[in-house]
């Protein structure tokens, strides 16, 4: 067993709050703080083909954070898998840390691509399923996490529109919908995606079997997306 | 005679069959041309549409996992429209590829501003990393546009334009080559402007330096040749006027020296016609380059023999 595999062992889902509290200095943290937490420790513990060893893996899965706002849960799934060290948490923000308040994957073991600026995963994912498939690695599935008012930014719609009707099976998206988006018709998010021909599920955020259900959920020849809910951002 | 543009998609097509790494990316813009490639490479050779957001976001994907993207629509639609895609999705993801545009300034007059874009080096020069070629010849852009599919994962744009020399000189994609010298300026000519700048400099003891590659700037040649020709240097660019004119200053900072930066205008003339036209407009034609050079190489010092 590798030192990895033991880190990996280490920590739970129990364990992420007070990771996350190494970061903010805060023992509990609210809803809004944590909107992506769930469905981020279902998709690295139960689903990414993924770990600290396979970086450099062309057949690993690849998970892109965009919703870069508030990554404190991921540094925290990040640190719980063993792709960074749990010293590295307390400096977070710091003119030190490779940990900022916007993931740099330069900086960061594990993180696929820099975030910060809205609606840049889900065109970037497109091209690495296009990539992928053009290099006959058909194994790998690329993962793109984005917020639900992210969805405002028109690059996610140029992606979208494209992906479902390319038949980009490789592609998954998860939408983490806290009502944020000042402009949403409820039922909207998997209906936009839908009417582009891709798969669409809406499940409850926090319930780690359903999201896991939904996460493997078959898509022959399509691009699959879930919508994951959970409370409302300004509830 | 062929253009630049012509010779973009065999060029390319050539390089997708010889190099499994390269896959080009379309936005509907120059799609006939790699029909073929496409219908023996339908993995590598992807149009998402009219979506340059798309666009460029896919190509930096691409890269990601390890392809060389040829990205290519018209320069307005490649760098302007997704700028902020071209500086975060390559720079900031460390992620590379050619950005082969075409358009150029006015290649295509009576289409009026929509399709122009002298501001897309200047645009691109607030980056860091960048490769800039831009050939003034069909010859020169294929040895160039190989040079930058060839260039590891660096980023490079490529800017073909209608515009040409009648005849290509051998480029290396790095420095300036010098064409004809003289003692009493420096004018640096880049790519579709030389014919011009050699006219007007004709009866002038100028040396003229000859740019393919404007990124890096070959600020060691341009500081070589004024050591016989004096550093009264003279930029003649086709894209935005001063646009290499802090490069240029840079390069001479240690020695007293005046450049001017011509090129094309910053005010948008509301004009259609003819590229002849826009050239001349924009003061870039052989008389008005005579009288804007001659005007100002040695008037510092003294009057050149002769005027």
């Amino acid at each position: 067993m590798t030192i990895a595999e033991e880190r990996t062992h280490a920590y739970g889902y129990t364990d992420l709050a007070a990771l996350m509290g190494l970061m903010t200095g805060d023992e509990k943290h609210g809803p809004a703080a944590t909107s992506t937490l769930d469905v981020l420790w279902v998709l690295y513990d139960r689903v990414l083909r993924v770990g600290p060893d396979r970086m450099d893996d062309p057949g690993r899965d690849r998970f892109l954070l965009s919703k870069g706002h508030g990554p404190m849960a991921y540094y925290a799934v990040l640190a719980a898998k063993g792709f960074l060290p749990v010293e590295w948490l307390p400096g977070f923000g710091s003119y030190d840390s490779p940990l900022g308040h916007h993931p740099d994957r330069v900086l960061v073991p594990g993180a696929e691509i820099g975030s910060g600026s809205l609606g840049h995963g889900l065109p970037i994912a497109v091209g690495t399923a296009l990539g992928l498939r053009a290099q006959g690695l058909d194994e790998p599935r690329v993962w793109t996490l984005i917020g639900d008012a992210e969805l405002d930014e028109g690059s996610n719609h140029e992606a979208i529109a494209f992906a479902g009707p390319a038949g980009l099976e490789g592609l998954h998206t998860v939408v983490v919908d806290n009502s944020s988006a000042s402009y949403a018709r409820p039922g909207g998010i998997a209906a936009r995606f839908d009417a582009a021909g891709w798969s669409a599920l809406t499940v409850d955020g926090r319930d780690h079997d359903a999201l896991h259900a939904a996460f493997t959920a078959p898509h022959p020849g399509r691009p699959h997306v879930v919508v994951a809910r959970v409370e409302p951002k300004n509830a | 005679m062929d253009t630049m543009r012509d010779r973009f998609a065999p060029v390319v097509t050539r390089l997708l069959d010889e190099d499994p790494r390269v896959a080009v990316v379309l936005a509907e813009i120059g799609a006939d041309g790699f029909a073929e490639a496409r219908r023996r490479h339908p993995d590598r050779v992807v149009n998402v549409g009219i979506r340059e957001q798309l666009l460029v976001g896919a190509a930096a994907g691409m890269a990601l996992t390890g392809l060389r993207p040829v990205v290519h629509t018209f320069a307005s639609f490649l760098v302007e429209r997704p700028f902020e895609q071209v500086k975060l999705d390559f720079g900031h993801q460390g992620a590379g590829a050619v950005l082969v545009s075409a358009g150029a300034s006015f290649d295509w007059p009576a289409g009026g501003y929509t399709h122009m874009a002298p501001g897309d080096v200047a645009l691109l020069d607030t980056l860091d990393g960048w490769t800039v070629h831009v050939p003034g010849h069909p010859d020169e852009a294929e040895t160039l546009l190989r040079q930058a599919v060839a260039a590891g994962d660096d980023k490079v744009y490529v800017r073909l334009s209608a515009q040409s020399n009648t005849r290509g000189l051998p480029v290396d994609g790095e420095r300036l080559r010098t064409v004809r010298e003289g003692r009493t300026g420096t004018v640096v000519a880049v790519g579709p402007v030389l014919d011009a700048v050699l006219d007007a400099t004709q009866d002038l003891d100028v040396t003229v330096l000859y740019a393919t590659t404007v990124r890096p700037f070959d600020a060691a040649g341009l500081r070589r040749a004024t050591g016989t020709s004096g550093t009264d240097v003279v930029l003649v660019e086709p894209y935005l006027a001063g646009t290499s004119t802090a490069a240029a200053n840079d390069a001479l900072a240690d020695v007293p020296h005046r450049v001017l930066g011509l090129g094309v205008g910053r005010a948008e003339l509301r004009r259609y016609g003819r590229v002849d036209e826009h050239v001349a407009a924009h003061g870039l034609d052989a008389r008005s380059l005579r009288a804007r050079i001659g005007g100002f190489v040695g008037a510092g010092r003294q009057a050149p023999v002769g005027a």
